[in-house]
């Protein structure tokens, strides 16, 4: 075969003649339409749909696109978030954790307990409280692998017992206020990143990007396989400057960028090298896509979701810090009613699949940003919580259903 | 093909072995009190009717299921192989019949699952060329490793469970019908294999439904029989129809029937109808 048509020097992994390879710019943009029209939508519905729902509420009501609200959103998106984070993890495996909403109550009721009760250093009530989680999580994972009792069980039976685990830790109290001055507050309402430092971010970020898609592509051309062009990379490169860009300048013009949200950027970067570059990831994923074929594999299948339940109600734990510091208290309320399911909701609408082995943590960061755009906004229009639940629940059921649709044509296309 | 160099049940430096071994699922006896060695540079064939045991037998030899009774012995050392990862440890490697690949996963996370190249940052590149290199040895028709395994044809999915196989320098090969979905010229691919890895001086277990197969490349052939050892004999002397016997049991089966039917003129055979 490659002495005829195809020249010597084609890669290793295009030699296949049936094989239809992007060259330029122009290929490369038009190989991502098809991927698109194949069912391939990868991040595409939730940044549409933030689109929508920006452009909606904005034209209800001017103030919600201002550098302000968004100042405000991404701080309050932050709890939230590192839930959906932890969802994505037992998401991954093909389980469910229900009760990361009471688990967030009881570690920001530690927190405040060590801290403010028993007067201890707040690095001390931040690693009790997250240890709490952990420890949390390897019981359910103890549990689910010996008992064998499904996680949906396992954490339903959580969401209530830590419920009232909550309740007993704040007893006699209605809530534990933390200190104004204390450090977790200040993180959590009034650090902002230097504007110098955030424009130096965005710049080392898309600068990342490029040297890493560089990196790469020199040594797959070096393993003589196939790379994608430099000057696509370049353009993605530049795009993504320029959107960093963009954003900085817009939360520049008030407060700017909150640390919180940089430390949720930057758990979300972390997770998803975890989760794509190590065989830990991998094995995630295996498991979820296939629990016997990972065993059969040599995979430690029972430590794999033991990690995973670990993981997920460690992140919860983080949440539940962020939100007490967010609101300078803990109280009884912290992590119940919707904080539960808006985390599994996030995490699905921004493309997780609840039969396990396909998401990322990108999902979590664009689908809590869906999640409390709604929220914000119907803030804003000084409308009550019913509206939100409800529209929270529409705009769940509808990515959700495309993402089935989306399913059916990547199966029918070959894209899995 | 080589001369066939062990005589039956005469193994001279065996590197596994098996001895007595049952497993029962509920009140089913899959398996009871089979036997069976394999020397080094070997090439042994299971062959069976449908739900004779052979694949029960495989998982047992690769840590799926642990044995009822009996032993196992590894290169003269009695194992006892409770977990999948422990019999990969002790070099044996096994294509399911079932495949038992991650179908979202694509063609190379696949294949490395579970060894894969430097743990905290994926060796992608590596592992990639080696993916490779296996498939083109073994004239893998897959166009390309990045979609995921759904999306393959079953011949194409088989290859990549028999390339996983290869990956980590087995010494023992279990391979449960390894060519039932391929094409020609992939499964004169994986005959050629088998050839190499007993050159090599692995032991090698094979399973088939194809007697021309079994014949190529075995240096012996086990039967199982409702999950019993019925026989172990030379593949260089041994004919077909005796197989044939020992696998359904009697010399007057369904398969000897046909043959002697085929051989007999058309009138002969509507008289018999
Ligand atoms: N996991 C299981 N649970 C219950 N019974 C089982 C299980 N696996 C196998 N069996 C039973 O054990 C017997 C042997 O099955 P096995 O799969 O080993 O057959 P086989 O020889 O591989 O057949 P085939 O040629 O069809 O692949 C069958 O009767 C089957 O029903
Ligand atoms: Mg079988």
């Amino acid at each position: 075969m490659t002495s005829l048509g195809t020249p010597a020097a084609t890669a290793t992994d295009l030699q296949d003649e049936r094989l239809a390879t992007p060259q330029g710019i122009t290929d490369n943009v038009r190989a991502a339409i098809r991927r698109v029209r194949d069912g391939d939508l990868g991040s595409l519905p939730v940044i549409g749909g933030i689109v929508v729902i920006w452009t909606i509420f904005q034209s209800l009501n001017a103030t919600f696109l201002s550098s302000t609200n968004l100042v405000n959103l991404s701080f309050d998106m932050v709890p939230v978030g590192v839930l959906a984070l932890g969802i994505v993890c037992v998401l991954m495996v093909g389980q469910i954790d229900l009760s990361v909403g009471s688990v967030s109550g009881v570690s920001a009721a530690i927190t405040a307990v060590v801290m403010v009760k028993h007067e201890q250093p707040m690095v001390l009530a931040v690693l009790a409280a997250v240890a709490a989680g952990c420890l949390i999580g390897w019981v359910y994972g103890q549990v689910f692998n010996r008992v064998g009792v499904p996680s949906f069980v396992v954490t339903l039976g959580g969401l209530l017992a830590f419920l009232g685990v909550q309740l007993w830790l704040l007893r006699g109290q209605n809530a534990i206020n933390l200190p104004y001055d204390s450090t977790l507050v200040r993180f959590a309402q009034l650090w902002f990143v230097p504007h110098w430092l955030a424009y130096a971010l965005a710049v080392a970020a898309a600068g990342g990007f490029l040297a890493t898609g560089w990196v790469r592509a020199r040594t797959r051309r070096r393993a003589e396989l196939s790379s994608s062009s430099l000057q696509w990379l370049v353009t993605q490169s530049l795009l993504l400057l320029a959107a960093l860009l963009f954003a900085v300048s817009y939360l520049n013009r008030t407060r700017g960028v909150a640390w919180m949200f940089v430390f949720f950027v930057a758990l979300v970067l972390v997770m998803n090298y975890v989760f794509t570059r190590t065989k830990f990831g991998r094995s995630l994923c295996a498991v979820g896509g296939n629990a016997e074929a990972s065993r059969r594999a040599g995979i430690d299948v029972r430590g794999v979701y033991t990690a995973a339940f670990v993981l997920c109600s460690g992140l919860a734990a983080t949440g539940g810090i962020l939100a007490a510091s967010r609101l300078a208290a803990a109280n009884q309320s912290t992590g119940t009613g919707d904080v539960n399911l808006n985390a599994i909701a996030a995490a699905v609408i921004g493309g997780t699949s609840l039969f396990g082995g396909r998401g990322s943590t990108f999902a979590a960061l664009l689908g809590v940003l869906v999640i409390q755009s709604i929220s914000s906004g119907l803030t804003l229009l000084n409308l009550d919580s019913s509206y939100r639940f409800v529209i929270t629940g529409a705009v769940l059921l509808i990515a959700v259903g495309l993402d089935s649709v989306a399913r059916r044509s990547r199966q029918a296309h070959g894209r899995g | 093909m080589s001369e066939a160099t062990a005589v039956p049940g005469a193994a001279t430096d065996t590197v596994l072995s098996l001895r007595g071994i049952c497993k029962h699922f509920g009140a089913v006896a899959a398996l009871t009190e089979v036997d069976l060695d394999v020397a080094a540079g070997e090439v042994v064939a299971v062959v069976g009717d449908n739900g004779a045991g052979k694949s029960t037998l495989v998982k047992v030899l690769s840590g799926v299921y642990t044995p009822d009774a009996g032993s196992i012995v590894l290169r003269g050392e009695p194992v006892f192989l409770d977990s999948p990862a422990l019999a990969h440890a002790r070099g044996i490697a096994t294509v399911f019949q079932d495949l038992a690949l991650c179908e979202n996963l694509d063609v190379k996370a696949n294949l490395f699952l579970g060894q894969e190249l430097r743990p905290w940052m994926l060796d992608d590149v590596a592992m990639e060329k080696r993916s490779w290199q296996l498939l083109r040895e073994l004239s893998a028709k897959i166009p390309t490793l990045d979609v995921p395994v759904a999306a393959l044809s079953g011949g194409q999915r088989q290859t990549v469970a028999i390339a996983r196989s290869l990956l980590s320098d087995p010494q023992i090969v279990l391979l449960d019908e390894p060519t039932a979905a391929l094409g020609v010229a992939q499964t004169a691919e994986v005959l050629n294999l088998v050839e190499r890895l007993k050159h090599k001086g692995l032991g090698v277990v094979m399973i088939s439904h194809n007697m021309e197969d079994v014949r190529a490349v075995a240096d012996r052939v086990a039967v199982l029989r409702l999950g019993r050892n019925n026989g172990v004999f030379d593949a260089a002397s041994v004919s077909a129809e005796e197989i044939v016997a020992a696998i359904t049991g009697s010399t007057d089966n369904v398969v000897a029937r046909r043959a002697a039917r085929r051989t007999t003129s058309p009138q002969a055979e509507k008289g018999e109808l």
